[in-house]
Protein backbone atom coordinates (compact mmCIF):
# COMPACT_ATOMS: atom_id res chain seq x y z
CA UNK A 1 0.00 0.00 0.00
CA UNK A 2 1.45 2.90 -0.72
CA UNK A 3 0.18 6.72 -1.45
CA UNK A 4 0.21 7.96 -5.08
CA UNK A 5 -0.53 10.99 -7.09
CA UNK A 6 -3.89 11.09 -6.05
CA UNK A 7 -3.43 11.08 -2.31
CA UNK A 8 -1.52 14.04 -2.89
CA UNK A 9 -4.47 15.65 -4.84
CA UNK A 10 -6.83 14.75 -2.02
CA UNK A 11 -4.81 15.83 1.06
CA UNK A 12 -4.90 19.40 -0.26
CA UNK A 13 -8.35 19.47 -0.84
CA UNK A 14 -8.52 18.17 2.77
CA UNK A 15 -6.53 20.74 3.54
CA UNK A 16 -8.29 23.64 2.03
CA UNK A 17 -11.32 22.19 3.34
CA UNK A 18 -10.21 21.73 6.83
CA UNK A 19 -8.63 25.66 7.36
CA UNK A 20 -12.09 26.63 5.58
CA UNK A 21 -14.23 24.99 8.20
CA UNK A 22 -11.53 26.24 11.11
CA UNK A 23 -10.72 29.61 9.71
CA UNK A 24 -12.51 31.39 12.45
CA UNK A 25 -10.70 29.54 14.60
CA UNK A 26 -7.35 30.01 13.67
CA UNK A 27 -8.33 33.57 13.63
CA UNK A 28 -9.60 33.92 16.99
CA UNK A 29 -6.22 32.30 18.39
CA UNK A 30 -4.38 34.41 16.37
CA UNK A 31 -5.98 37.57 17.32
CA UNK A 32 -5.27 36.58 21.13
CA UNK A 33 -1.25 35.97 20.62
CA UNK A 34 -0.70 37.31 17.22
CA UNK A 35 -2.00 39.95 14.35
CA UNK A 36 -5.09 38.15 13.77
CA UNK A 37 -4.40 36.60 10.30
CA UNK A 38 -3.77 33.72 10.29
CA UNK A 39 -7.07 31.74 9.24
CA UNK A 40 -7.84 34.68 6.84
CA UNK A 41 -4.22 34.17 5.24
CA UNK A 42 -3.89 30.27 5.24
CA UNK A 43 -8.14 30.16 3.83
CA UNK A 44 -6.68 32.72 0.76
CA UNK A 45 -3.58 30.19 0.13
CA UNK A 46 -5.11 27.25 0.18
CA UNK A 47 -7.65 28.48 -1.80
CA UNK A 48 -5.95 29.80 -4.16
CA UNK A 49 -4.18 25.88 -4.24
CA UNK A 50 -7.49 24.34 -5.10
CA UNK A 51 -8.14 27.12 -8.36
CA UNK A 52 -4.33 26.17 -10.04
CA UNK A 53 -5.40 22.18 -9.12
CA UNK A 54 -8.58 22.47 -10.75
CA UNK A 55 -6.98 24.05 -13.97
CA UNK A 56 -4.47 21.71 -14.64
CA UNK A 57 -4.61 20.67 -17.43
CA UNK A 58 -3.05 17.46 -17.26
CA UNK A 59 -2.64 15.97 -13.80
CA UNK A 60 0.83 15.83 -12.08
CA UNK A 61 3.84 13.23 -12.38
CA UNK A 62 4.48 12.73 -8.91
CA UNK A 63 3.55 13.68 -5.78
CA UNK A 64 6.56 16.20 -5.47
CA UNK A 65 4.82 17.71 -8.60
CA UNK A 66 1.43 18.42 -6.48
CA UNK A 67 3.65 19.49 -3.06
CA UNK A 68 5.43 21.76 -5.62
CA UNK A 69 2.17 24.01 -6.88
CA UNK A 70 1.23 23.67 -2.99
CA UNK A 71 4.36 25.72 -1.90
CA UNK A 72 4.77 27.82 -5.06
CA UNK A 73 1.30 29.00 -4.68
CA UNK A 74 1.20 29.34 -0.69
CA UNK A 75 4.35 31.37 -1.11
CA UNK A 76 2.74 33.98 -3.23
CA UNK A 77 -0.41 34.47 -1.87
CA UNK A 78 -0.37 33.76 1.81
CA UNK A 79 2.30 36.64 3.03
CA UNK A 80 3.14 37.10 6.51
CA UNK A 81 5.66 34.78 7.84
CA UNK A 82 3.25 31.42 7.72
CA UNK A 83 3.51 31.77 3.37
CA UNK A 84 7.34 31.32 3.47
CA UNK A 85 7.08 28.90 6.39
CA UNK A 86 4.60 26.91 5.14
CA UNK A 87 5.98 27.88 1.72
CA UNK A 88 9.15 25.80 2.44
CA UNK A 89 8.19 23.12 4.18
CA UNK A 90 5.98 21.85 0.88
CA UNK A 91 9.07 22.55 -1.38
CA UNK A 92 11.78 20.70 0.49
CA UNK A 93 8.87 17.99 1.09
CA UNK A 94 8.22 18.41 -3.11
CA UNK A 95 11.84 17.61 -3.54
CA UNK A 96 11.92 14.47 -1.02
CA UNK A 97 8.68 13.42 -2.76
CA UNK A 98 9.82 13.42 -6.21
CA UNK A 99 8.30 9.91 -6.95
CA UNK A 100 4.99 8.52 -8.15
CA UNK A 101 4.33 6.63 -4.79
CA UNK A 102 5.06 7.40 -1.56
CA UNK A 103 5.98 4.25 0.85
CA UNK A 104 5.95 4.70 4.85
CA UNK A 105 10.40 5.48 4.36
CA UNK A 106 8.93 7.88 1.95
CA UNK A 107 6.75 9.66 4.05
CA UNK A 108 9.30 10.03 6.87
CA UNK A 109 11.21 11.48 4.13
CA UNK A 110 8.84 13.99 3.30
CA UNK A 111 8.05 14.76 6.67
CA UNK A 112 11.75 15.28 7.55
CA UNK A 113 12.38 17.15 4.99
CA UNK A 114 9.59 19.54 5.49
CA UNK A 115 10.28 20.49 9.21
CA UNK A 116 13.46 20.86 8.41
CA UNK A 117 12.67 23.21 6.00
CA UNK A 118 10.83 25.11 8.79
CA UNK A 119 13.92 24.98 11.19
CA UNK A 120 15.78 26.31 8.44
CA UNK A 121 13.86 29.26 7.73
CA UNK A 122 11.89 29.69 10.87
CA UNK A 123 15.42 28.80 13.06
CA UNK A 124 13.01 27.53 15.98
CA UNK A 125 13.61 24.93 17.97
CA UNK A 126 10.70 22.87 20.41
CA UNK A 127 9.78 24.96 23.47
CA UNK A 128 9.34 28.21 21.70
CA UNK A 129 5.08 28.02 21.06
CA UNK A 130 5.43 27.73 16.98
CA UNK A 131 4.68 25.25 14.49
CA UNK A 132 7.82 23.42 15.29
CA UNK A 133 6.35 22.26 18.14
CA UNK A 134 3.37 20.25 16.53
CA UNK A 135 5.91 19.24 13.55
CA UNK A 136 9.25 17.72 15.74
CA UNK A 137 7.26 15.31 17.31
CA UNK A 138 4.89 14.20 14.42
CA UNK A 139 7.86 13.57 12.69
CA UNK A 140 9.29 11.58 15.35
CA UNK A 141 6.17 9.70 15.64
CA UNK A 142 6.00 8.79 11.51
CA UNK A 143 9.67 8.14 12.09
CA UNK A 144 9.43 5.14 14.89
CA UNK A 145 5.92 4.16 13.27
CA UNK A 146 8.15 3.94 9.96
CA UNK A 147 10.66 1.89 12.00
CA UNK A 148 8.19 -0.97 13.47
CA UNK A 149 6.84 -1.45 9.86
CA UNK A 150 3.66 0.58 9.88
CA UNK A 151 1.90 1.10 5.99
CA UNK A 152 2.31 4.32 4.92
CA UNK A 153 -1.61 5.48 6.45
CA UNK A 154 -0.27 4.05 9.67
CA UNK A 155 2.48 6.19 9.61
CA UNK A 156 0.66 9.30 8.72
CA UNK A 157 -2.08 8.71 11.11
CA UNK A 158 1.07 8.05 14.00
CA UNK A 159 2.05 11.77 12.80
CA UNK A 160 -1.02 13.49 13.35
CA UNK A 161 -2.18 12.42 16.63
CA UNK A 162 1.52 13.38 17.97
CA UNK A 163 0.78 16.49 16.21
CA UNK A 164 -2.54 17.27 18.11
CA UNK A 165 -0.72 16.45 21.44
CA UNK A 166 2.55 18.60 20.08
CA UNK A 167 -0.04 21.78 19.83
CA UNK A 168 -1.88 20.94 22.61
CA UNK A 169 1.92 21.43 24.19
CA UNK A 170 2.49 24.57 23.38
CA UNK A 171 -0.48 26.23 25.07
CA UNK A 172 1.04 26.20 28.61
CA UNK A 173 4.36 28.04 27.01
CA UNK A 174 5.59 31.42 26.51
CA UNK A 175 6.30 32.50 22.89
CA UNK A 176 10.34 32.61 22.85
CA UNK A 177 9.99 33.18 18.42
CA UNK A 178 7.46 34.49 16.34
CA UNK A 179 4.93 37.45 16.49
CA UNK A 180 3.92 35.90 19.98
CA UNK A 181 6.96 36.37 21.44
CA UNK A 182 6.31 40.31 21.79
CA UNK A 183 3.47 39.44 24.25
CA UNK A 184 6.22 37.59 26.82
CA UNK A 185 4.93 35.83 29.58
CA UNK A 186 0.76 36.87 28.37
CA UNK A 187 1.21 34.44 25.62
CA UNK A 188 1.23 31.66 27.77
CA UNK A 189 -2.49 29.50 28.05
CA UNK A 190 -2.74 29.67 24.25
CA UNK A 191 -2.72 27.52 21.62
CA UNK A 192 -0.24 28.32 19.05
CA UNK A 193 -1.84 28.85 15.81
CA UNK A 194 1.17 27.65 13.86
CA UNK A 195 0.85 24.37 15.07
CA UNK A 196 -2.75 23.90 15.35
CA UNK A 197 -2.86 24.66 11.21
CA UNK A 198 0.14 22.16 11.23
CA UNK A 199 -2.70 19.86 12.99
CA UNK A 200 -5.02 20.65 10.66
CA UNK A 201 -2.97 19.39 7.48
CA UNK A 202 -1.46 16.63 9.10
CA UNK A 203 -4.60 15.30 9.93
CA UNK A 204 -5.86 16.11 6.20
CA UNK A 205 -3.30 13.77 5.12
CA UNK A 206 -3.69 10.70 7.40
CA UNK A 207 -7.63 11.50 6.42
CA UNK A 208 -6.91 11.04 2.39
CA UNK A 209 -4.55 7.59 3.39
CA UNK A 210 -7.41 6.04 4.52
CA UNK B 1 22.60 61.14 -15.17
CA UNK B 2 25.16 60.24 -17.59
CA UNK B 3 26.48 57.56 -15.15
CA UNK B 4 23.75 55.09 -15.72
CA UNK B 5 25.41 54.49 -19.11
CA UNK B 6 28.21 52.54 -16.96
CA UNK B 7 25.99 50.75 -14.83
CA UNK B 8 27.90 49.18 -11.31
CA UNK B 9 28.16 45.58 -11.49
CA UNK B 10 26.08 45.00 -8.34
CA UNK B 11 22.57 45.70 -8.39
CA UNK B 12 20.50 46.19 -4.81
CA UNK B 13 17.17 45.03 -4.23
CA UNK B 14 15.69 46.77 -0.93
CA UNK B 15 12.59 44.89 0.81
CA UNK B 16 10.49 46.51 3.41
CA UNK B 17 7.01 45.73 4.31
CA UNK B 18 5.81 49.53 3.35
CA UNK B 19 6.33 50.36 -0.39
CA UNK B 20 6.88 54.01 1.04
CA UNK B 21 10.08 52.79 3.00
CA UNK B 22 11.33 50.75 0.31
CA UNK B 23 11.26 53.77 -2.58
CA UNK B 24 12.17 56.62 0.02
CA UNK B 25 15.42 54.01 1.02
CA UNK B 26 15.99 53.60 -2.91
CA UNK B 27 15.97 57.46 -3.68
CA UNK B 28 18.16 58.32 -0.68
CA UNK B 29 20.46 55.13 -2.04
CA UNK B 30 20.22 56.68 -5.78
CA UNK B 31 21.47 59.74 -4.77
CA UNK B 32 24.35 59.01 -2.73
CA UNK B 33 25.25 55.85 -5.84
CA UNK B 34 23.38 56.97 -9.37
CA UNK B 35 25.45 54.52 -10.89
CA UNK B 36 23.69 51.74 -9.34
CA UNK B 37 20.24 49.75 -10.30
CA UNK B 38 18.07 50.08 -6.91
CA UNK B 39 15.48 47.67 -7.40
CA UNK B 40 12.73 48.74 -4.15
CA UNK B 41 10.07 46.29 -3.40
CA UNK B 42 7.70 47.33 -0.98
CA UNK B 43 4.69 46.48 1.07
CA UNK B 44 2.27 43.47 -0.83
CA UNK B 45 1.29 43.46 -4.56
CA UNK B 46 -2.46 45.30 -3.78
CA UNK B 47 0.01 48.30 -1.64
CA UNK B 48 -0.71 46.94 1.76
CA UNK B 49 1.73 46.07 4.95
CA UNK B 50 3.71 43.10 4.17
CA UNK B 51 6.55 41.31 1.68
CA UNK B 52 5.42 40.13 -2.14
CA UNK B 53 6.95 36.96 -3.02
CA UNK B 54 6.18 37.54 -6.14
CA UNK B 55 7.90 41.12 -5.97
CA UNK B 56 10.94 40.06 -4.64
CA UNK B 57 11.46 37.33 -6.94
CA UNK B 58 11.12 39.63 -9.73
CA UNK B 59 13.49 42.01 -8.94
CA UNK B 60 16.28 39.78 -7.72
CA UNK B 61 15.78 38.06 -11.30
CA UNK B 62 15.60 41.68 -12.48
CA UNK B 63 18.93 42.36 -10.54
CA UNK B 64 20.69 38.80 -11.81
CA UNK B 65 19.66 39.43 -15.47
CA UNK B 66 22.56 39.50 -17.68
CA UNK B 67 25.00 37.76 -15.01
CA UNK B 68 24.79 40.67 -12.81
CA UNK B 69 24.45 40.11 -9.33
CA UNK B 70 22.50 41.20 -6.27
CA UNK B 71 22.97 42.06 -2.24
CA UNK B 72 19.70 42.41 -0.90
CA UNK B 73 18.25 44.56 2.09
CA UNK B 74 14.95 43.82 4.28
CA UNK B 75 13.74 45.10 6.94
CA UNK B 76 11.96 43.22 9.93
CA UNK B 77 11.45 39.62 10.28
CA UNK B 78 8.83 38.37 7.09
CA UNK B 79 10.90 40.12 4.63
CA UNK B 80 13.48 38.15 5.84
CA UNK B 81 11.62 35.07 5.60
CA UNK B 82 10.17 35.96 2.18
CA UNK B 83 13.95 36.73 0.41
CA UNK B 84 15.57 33.61 1.94
CA UNK B 85 12.25 31.45 0.49
CA UNK B 86 12.63 33.58 -2.75
CA UNK B 87 16.56 32.39 -2.92
CA UNK B 88 15.71 28.71 -1.85
CA UNK B 89 13.60 28.61 -5.47
CA UNK B 90 15.94 30.42 -7.64
CA UNK B 91 18.50 28.02 -10.25
CA UNK B 92 21.22 27.97 -8.18
CA UNK B 93 23.76 29.02 -10.95
CA UNK B 94 21.57 32.37 -10.01
CA UNK B 95 21.41 31.72 -6.32
CA UNK B 96 25.00 32.30 -6.15
CA UNK B 97 24.99 35.31 -7.74
CA UNK B 98 22.54 36.86 -4.75
CA UNK B 99 23.36 38.02 -1.16
CA UNK B 100 21.13 38.60 1.70
CA UNK B 101 22.41 41.60 3.54
CA UNK B 102 22.04 40.90 7.71
CA UNK B 103 22.38 44.55 7.69
CA UNK B 104 19.87 47.83 8.76
CA UNK B 105 17.65 48.76 6.54
CA UNK B 106 18.40 52.42 5.69
CA UNK B 107 22.06 52.60 6.32
CA UNK B 108 22.54 49.46 4.96
CA UNK B 109 21.21 50.44 1.86
CA UNK B 110 23.34 53.31 1.84
CA UNK B 111 26.70 52.11 2.73
CA UNK B 112 26.02 49.25 -0.07
CA UNK B 113 24.85 51.61 -2.93
CA UNK B 114 28.37 53.95 -2.86
CA UNK B 115 30.41 50.83 -2.39
CA UNK B 116 28.41 49.25 -5.32
CA UNK B 117 29.36 52.93 -7.30
CA UNK B 118 32.72 52.39 -6.81
CA UNK B 119 32.43 49.21 -8.94
CA UNK B 120 32.76 46.62 -6.14
CA UNK B 121 32.38 43.13 -6.55
CA UNK B 122 29.38 41.55 -4.16
CA UNK B 123 31.64 40.54 -1.38
CA UNK B 124 32.95 43.98 -0.85
CA UNK B 125 29.11 45.42 -1.06
CA UNK B 126 27.58 43.19 1.14
CA UNK B 127 30.59 43.54 3.42
CA UNK B 128 29.75 47.47 3.21
CA UNK B 129 26.37 46.38 3.87
CA UNK B 130 26.59 44.18 7.22
CA UNK B 131 28.87 46.65 8.82
CA UNK B 132 26.84 50.06 8.46
CA UNK B 133 25.23 49.20 11.79
CA UNK B 134 24.73 47.20 14.60
CA UNK B 135 23.83 43.51 13.70
CA UNK B 136 20.62 42.30 14.25
CA UNK B 137 19.96 38.83 13.52
CA UNK B 138 22.67 35.85 12.97
CA UNK B 139 23.82 35.57 9.47
CA UNK B 140 21.89 32.79 7.60
CA UNK B 141 24.87 32.18 5.66
CA UNK B 142 27.17 31.99 8.65
CA UNK B 143 29.29 28.84 9.23
CA UNK B 144 29.03 27.32 12.38
CA UNK B 145 30.83 29.42 15.18
CA UNK B 146 33.07 27.04 16.18
CA UNK B 147 33.84 25.32 12.74
CA UNK B 148 37.56 25.14 12.85
CA UNK B 149 39.30 26.59 9.75
CA UNK B 150 41.12 23.91 8.76
CA UNK B 151 39.47 20.37 9.32
CA UNK B 152 41.50 17.34 10.47
CA UNK B 153 39.91 14.31 10.12
CA UNK B 154 40.18 11.10 12.83
CA UNK B 155 42.77 12.64 15.31
CA UNK B 156 41.87 11.90 18.34
CA UNK B 157 43.05 13.56 21.55
CA UNK B 158 44.54 11.75 24.56
CA UNK B 159 42.05 10.72 26.80
CA UNK B 160 43.04 12.46 30.41
CA UNK B 161 39.58 13.67 31.73
CA UNK B 162 37.44 11.21 31.27
CA UNK B 163 36.15 12.51 27.97
CA UNK B 164 36.61 11.03 24.64
CA UNK B 165 37.14 13.26 21.97
CA UNK B 166 37.45 13.00 18.24
CA UNK B 167 37.44 15.42 15.42
CA UNK B 168 35.77 14.64 12.05
CA UNK B 169 35.43 15.80 8.83
CA UNK B 170 31.61 15.59 6.91
CA UNK B 171 31.96 13.79 3.81
CA UNK B 172 28.28 13.45 2.50
CA UNK B 173 26.91 16.72 0.28
CA UNK B 174 24.18 18.20 3.12
CA UNK B 175 25.99 16.82 6.26
CA UNK B 176 23.82 16.72 8.93
CA UNK B 177 20.44 17.23 6.97
CA UNK B 178 16.92 15.54 8.94
CA UNK B 179 17.96 12.43 7.92
CA UNK B 180 21.87 11.70 9.08
CA UNK B 181 20.73 13.87 12.52
CA UNK B 182 17.90 11.15 13.13
CA UNK B 183 20.48 8.21 12.57
CA UNK B 184 22.41 9.93 14.68
CA UNK B 185 20.19 10.64 17.69
CA UNK B 186 18.80 6.96 17.47
CA UNK B 187 22.37 5.63 17.52
CA UNK B 188 23.52 7.66 20.72
CA UNK B 189 20.56 6.58 22.50
CA UNK B 190 21.71 3.31 22.45
CA UNK B 191 24.99 4.15 24.14
CA UNK B 192 25.40 4.59 27.87
CA UNK B 193 26.96 8.22 27.06
CA UNK B 194 26.69 11.66 26.36
CA UNK B 195 27.98 12.86 23.67
CA UNK B 196 28.20 16.58 22.16
CA UNK B 197 28.83 17.39 18.81
CA UNK B 198 29.97 21.00 18.30
CA UNK B 199 29.29 21.89 21.67
CA UNK B 200 25.15 20.68 21.03
CA UNK B 201 23.62 17.66 22.40
CA UNK B 202 24.41 14.79 19.97
CA UNK B 203 21.04 13.32 20.99
CA UNK B 204 18.87 16.04 19.47
CA UNK B 205 18.29 16.19 15.96
CA UNK B 206 17.41 19.69 15.89
CA UNK B 207 19.87 21.01 17.57
CA UNK B 208 22.33 19.25 15.19
CA UNK B 209 20.27 20.24 12.24
CA UNK B 210 20.18 23.78 13.91
CA UNK B 211 24.19 23.05 13.76
CA UNK B 212 24.31 23.49 9.77
CA UNK B 213 26.78 21.59 8.61
CA UNK B 214 27.42 20.27 5.39
CA UNK B 215 30.17 18.66 3.30
CA UNK B 216 33.56 19.88 4.76
CA UNK B 217 32.28 21.64 8.39
CA UNK B 218 34.39 19.78 10.69
CA UNK B 219 32.57 18.23 13.54
CA UNK B 220 34.21 18.15 17.25
CA UNK B 221 32.69 15.12 19.39
CA UNK B 222 32.74 15.04 23.14
CA UNK B 223 31.90 11.93 24.74
CA UNK B 224 31.56 11.38 28.29
CA UNK B 225 29.97 8.31 30.30
CA UNK B 226 30.85 4.55 30.92
CA UNK B 227 30.50 4.01 26.84
CA UNK B 228 31.98 7.47 25.71
CA UNK B 229 34.36 5.60 23.80
CA UNK B 230 32.10 3.38 22.10
CA UNK B 231 29.53 6.10 21.65
CA UNK B 232 32.43 8.18 20.24
CA UNK B 233 34.14 5.51 18.06
CA UNK B 234 29.96 4.64 16.43
CA UNK B 235 29.64 8.39 15.70
CA UNK B 236 33.00 8.71 14.00
CA UNK B 237 32.35 5.64 11.88
CA UNK B 238 28.87 6.89 10.85
CA UNK B 239 30.39 10.46 10.46
CA UNK B 240 33.06 8.51 8.06
CA UNK B 241 31.06 6.24 5.66
CA UNK B 242 28.67 9.81 4.86
CA UNK B 243 26.20 8.32 7.02
CA UNK B 244 25.34 5.51 3.63
CA UNK B 245 24.96 9.07 1.36
CA UNK B 246 28.67 8.28 -0.46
Amino acid sequence: MTLDVAWAIDWVRRSAATVKEHREELIELDRQIGDGDHGENLNRGFTAVVGKLDALESPPGDVGEVLKLVATTLMSTVGGAAGPLYGTAYLRAAKAAAVPELDANGVVAMLEAALEGIVARGKATTGEKTMVDAWTPATEAAVAAADEGAAPAAVLAAAADAATRGAESTIPLVATKGRASYLGERSAGHLDPGARSTELILHAAAEAAQ
Amino acid sequence: MSETANRAEVALVLVSHSRDLARGAAELAGQMAPGVLLLPVGGTADGGIGTDFDGVQAAIEQGTADGGSVVVLTDLGSAVLTTESVLEFLDDEVQARVSLADAPFVEGAAAAAVTAHGGAHRKAVLDAAEHAGHTFAPHPDAPPPDAPPKPTTGEQAPLDDGVARAQVTLRNKLGLHARPAAVVARMLAGYDAKVRVNGVNAASVLELMKLGATEGHSLTIEAEGPQAQAARDALVDAVESGFGEL
